[in-house]
């Protein structure tokens, strides 16, 4: 039951042992317990984090929603209004083409009016020239007298 | 096992068989075989089972191992953060072994009070203590090996003036310095004596008691030994325990700084 020299035998053990975990065991395990606190705090952050984009995604979603309803009515409403535009500048466009047919077609007449006239008028001078040759014989001489048979046509036109 | 010779001794011889030490050596130069040999073996244990835990930890999802080890770890570092407030790269691994370590002392006294001597007796060993802390030089050597570390880091933190300072007007002041001398010395050397006396105590004493319990008839045993085992499981943690929650509290009050 005394005290002997077991007491230094034990007390060398205990400083190896002591010593041993200080350096070799406790370091390795302390340390992956911080690295796994840490691990698990940064994954709660994280989730958290993402918990909070996606209620920020929601609103932006409902925004980004909105934007996209408020822009297609306008296009909407700007097609219609176009659609107006394009009937009523074709209405326009068919009675500007309407007048202006109208118009050739009036050219046209008078053109054919005036051509007709002046065969006429070129069949009458000759018709009168060639009665008056037989009224007054060959008195008359055709280039002597064009200036009065001008007159005369122009007369008839 | 060697009924016959017990029966030969009587009841007293056969405790007497029991709690004697395997020893080689005369005086002071004696050594306990057995204490020393039980007490490597279970520190190497100790240091197997958590050099495994310490070469495969991971901070990604542990092992049963490490698992293990890191609630140890973790109650230990606990205890160390509540009553240290300072830096030391010493003071948990210290309180982790000695937890583990006087805990394996204690868990040997569980195993029945006959089965390890007697299969050393078989083996021509005639003596055997199983339980290390039933041995004064185990406890001694863990609680003054801490009074070591006391009296080192009391003189490191306040230096050894502030330490002799402390010694000598604490707590009654300057006028009555021999008496704060004696005070403090007494309160010193009690911190190492009670902490190996507690432990060697209550473990002396349950061995005690089932060495008692096994001397009677077999049929009585096991409602005796029985509440008693379970009742020591609790003892022997709660030894280990406050052996290193003592330790843990003396080295903070070592730190302190008045």
């Amino acid at each position: 039951m005394s005290i002997n020299a077991t007491l230094i035998g034990q007390m060398i053990t205990f400083a190896l042992l002591v010593w041993f975990t200080m350096k070799y065991i406790w370091p390795p395990l302390f340390d992956s317990l911080e690295e796994r606190k840490k691990k698990i705090a940064d994954g709660l952050a994280a989730a958290e984090k993402g918990q909070e984009q996606i209620v920020l995604a929601e609103k932006k979603a409902i925004i980004v929603l909105k934007e996209a309803k408020d822009r297609s009515a306008e296009i909407v409403s700007l097609a219609q209004k176009r659609a107006n535009e394009i009937v009523e500048e074709s209405k326009e466009n068919a009675k500007h083409e309407g007048a202006r047919l109208i118009l050739s077609a009036k050219a046209q007449i008078d053109q054919e009016i005036q051509q007709a006239k002046d065969g006429l008028r070129q069949e009458v001078t000759s018709l009168a020239l060639a009665a008056a040759q037989q009224i007054l014989g060959a008195e008359i001489d055709k280039a002597k007298h064009q200036d009065i048979l001008n007159k005369v046509s122009n007369q008839l036109g | 096992m060697s009924t016959e010779a017990h029966a030969a001794q009587g009841a007293t011889g056969y405790i007497i068989h029991h709690l004697t030490s395997l020893s080689v050596g005369e005086g002071f130069w004696r050594l306990n075989l057995d204490t020393l040999f039980f007490s490597v073996v279970l520190g190497a244990i100790f240091v197997w089972f958590f050099k495994r835990a310490a070469d495969k930890a991971t901070s990604g999802v542990p092992g049963l191992v490490q698992n293990f080890a890191e609630l140890l770890i973790e109650f230990v570092d606990g205890q160390v953060k509540d009553t240290f407030h300072g830096k030391s790269q010493l003071i948990a691994p210290l309180a982790l072994t000695i937890f583990c370590w006087v805990f394996l002392f204690n868990l040997m006294d569980l195993f029945p009070v006959d089965i390890l001597p007697g299969i050393a007796g078989l083996m021509g060993v005639e003596y055997l203590r199983v339980v290390p802390s039933t041995d004064l030089n185990a406890t001694f050597a863990m609680s003054i090996s801490v009074f070591c570390l006391i009296i080192f880091y009391s003189i490191k933190v306040k230096g050894p003036i502030g330490f002799a300072k402390e010694l000598m007007f604490q707590p009654f002041g300057p006028w009555l310095t021999p008496f704060n001398l004696l005070l403090k010395l007494v309160e010193e050397i009690a911190k190492p004596i009670s902490l190996a006396l507690r432990l060697f105590g209550n473990l002396y004493a349950g061995e005690l008691i089932f060495i008692l319990i096994a001397l009677l008839p077999w049929y009585i045993q096991p409602l005796l030994s029985f509440p008693w085992a379970i009742f020591h499981i609790l003892i022997i943690t709660l030894q280990a325990f406050i052996f290193m929650v003592l330790t843990i509290v003396y080295l903070s009050m070592a730190h302190e700084d008045h």
